[in-house]
């Protein structure tokens, strides 16, 4: 029978949370690193074993974890990120110039076809690789020079690129996501990039639909349509079909279009999820009551998810990497919240429960479905 | 060859996989920069967690003491006090206290 494994990066450690295929009964292991903020765990879909954790404190910096053996056991491995040539600047809060400085690996992305190869998303905003397993990592620099890197400002998050996602019939074609700089395309795996935000408006620059500033938060797409692309922008649910050539609103009946995560149903191109928050100044759900919408057109056209969620005294958030699906039928969905929860439903979202209930703060949560 | 002690805060000992007091040797006059050095050199996981990759800068949060005396802002490569060079005292490696 299959095997669900979830990855629980938290402000404290790391955790995983294993079920059998049936996911009614769920085993919580951990913390790894405990005490340290662990940003995003994600294992190879080439080798469901080996797994790459971004383990991070302010005091120590940044250290980068390899299991080989799915969890069981770790081996620290390269934290130097060195940017290429001169870095430069980006603008900082106030506007002014502030010089680039490696921070943390918010995201990691193996590669669909080799375990060794992994791509790392760091702040201040830089994608990595790594061919060598996680010892050594080049930065892929184009995406800075190519595409306005001097005009990125941060989000109140700091300046990240936390978004990485890989066609598997195409590894050449990569978008990552940038806050607050926008989207990202490439087509010749990263030796060029161009800034794919058009059809995007935030009201919060001087100009709208500025090419460069947006803050975008999350961004998924179905393996089996490269071109289509959802995001969860600041404010705003967007979807594309030309691979980012122009962007358009979906965001429709939600209670509220600010969120951060957004998932894609793993057998369903066309189901996706998000998780409505009151607004940027009040980063919880509208009315207290914990809801994931899901579309089933694409967008648009939205229902609330209620069964098993807290409907009312819910003030957690979702951070953008804290949701994720599992490849089984019916499609499970899994996301944790600031409060220490993670909830998971194994009907594609109709009902949910709690599979941990008082971890640290939820950073990121990764599925792997395992034969 | 000259033997240091270096105590380190938890997390980087737990990082290390050591229990205790760590001892590394060093040539010359030992130094902050020469004991790093010896340190990373035995434990590279540790490279990046004390003092920055490529500068070498101690990183903001992290501090030297050693017999009652704060050496963080020593130059790197002052010679340690006699009661560390010669074993009697260890170097620690504190991270700044934080609560809440």
């Amino acid at each position: 029978m299959a095997k669900v494994r979830v990855l629980v990066g938290t402000r404290k450690g790391a955790f995983i949370i294993t079920s059998d295929g049936a996911r009614r009964d769920w085993k919580v292991e951990g913390p790894h690193f405990g005490g340290w903020e662990v940003m995003h765990v994600k294992g190879s879909p080439a080798d469901p074993d080996r797994l790459y954790a971004s383990q991070w404190t302010g005091w120590h910096g940044q250290v980068v974890q390899r299991s080989d053996d799915g969890g069981a056991s770790w081996e620290p491995v390269g934290n130097a990120f060195g940017y290429e040539g001169v870095p430069g600047t980006h603008q900082w809060y106030d506007g002014t110039p502030h010089p680039w400085e490696f921070k943390r690996v918010w995201h990691f992305e193996p590669s669909h076809h080799d375990p060794d190869t992994v791509f790392a998303g760091v702040e201040d905003a830089a994608l990595f690789r790594s061919t060598d397993g996680g010892h050594s990592w080049t930065e892929l620099p184009a995406l800075r020079t190519d595409s306005r890197g001097n005009q990125w400002m941060p989000g109140a998050g700091g300046m990240c690129l936390h978004t990485i996602l890989i066609d598997p019939g195409n590894p050449k074609r990569m978008y990552v996501a940038i806050s607050a700089a926008g989207a990202f395309r490439t087509d010749d795996g990263g030796e060029s990039w161009r800034v794919v935000t058009r059809g995007l408006s935030s009201n919060f620059l001087p100009e709208p639909e500025a090419p460069v500033g947006h803050c975008v938060h999350n961004l998924t797409m179905h393996p089996s349509r490269p071109d289509t692309v959802f995001m969860q922008k600041h404010w705003d649910v967007m979807r594309t079909d030309d691979a980012g050539e122009m962007w358009r609103e979906v965001s429709g009946n939600l209670p509220s279009d600010f969120g951060f995560p957004i998932a894609v149903h793993a057998h369903e191109p066309e189901t996706i999820y998000v998780v409505p928050i009151h607004s940027d100044s009040q980063h919880y759900p509208p009315e207290g009551k914990l809801r994931v919408y899901r579309s089933r057109t694409g967008g648009d056209e939205w229902e609330a998810l209620t069964a098993g969620l807290p409907q009312r005294d819910c003030y957690v958030n979702i951070l953008r990497d804290a949701m994720a699906v599992d490849s089984l039928d019916s499609c499970g969905i899994y996301f944790g919240t600031t409060g220490g929860q993670v909830y998971a439903s194994a009907d594609s979202g109709d009902t949910w429960r709690p599979i941990a209930e008082h971890l640290p703060g939820v950073l990121s949560v990764e599925v792997q479905t395992i034969p | 060859m000259t033997t240091i002690r270096i105590a380190l805060p938890v997390h980087l000992r737990t990082l290390a996989r050591v229990d205790d007091e760590l001892r590394v040797e060093v040539d010359g006059t030992p130094t902050i920069a020469s004991v790093l050095d010896a340190l990373e050199a035995g434990y590279p996981m540790l490279r990046g967690t004390i003092r920055d990759h490529g500068t070498d800068r101690r990183r903001a949060f992290i501090r030297f003491f050693a017999c009652g005396q704060d050496l963080s802002h020593d130059p790197p490569d002052a010679p340690l006090p006699e009661a560390v060079a010669s074993g009697a005292d260890a170097l620690c490696v504190i991270g700044a206290i934080a609560g809440g």
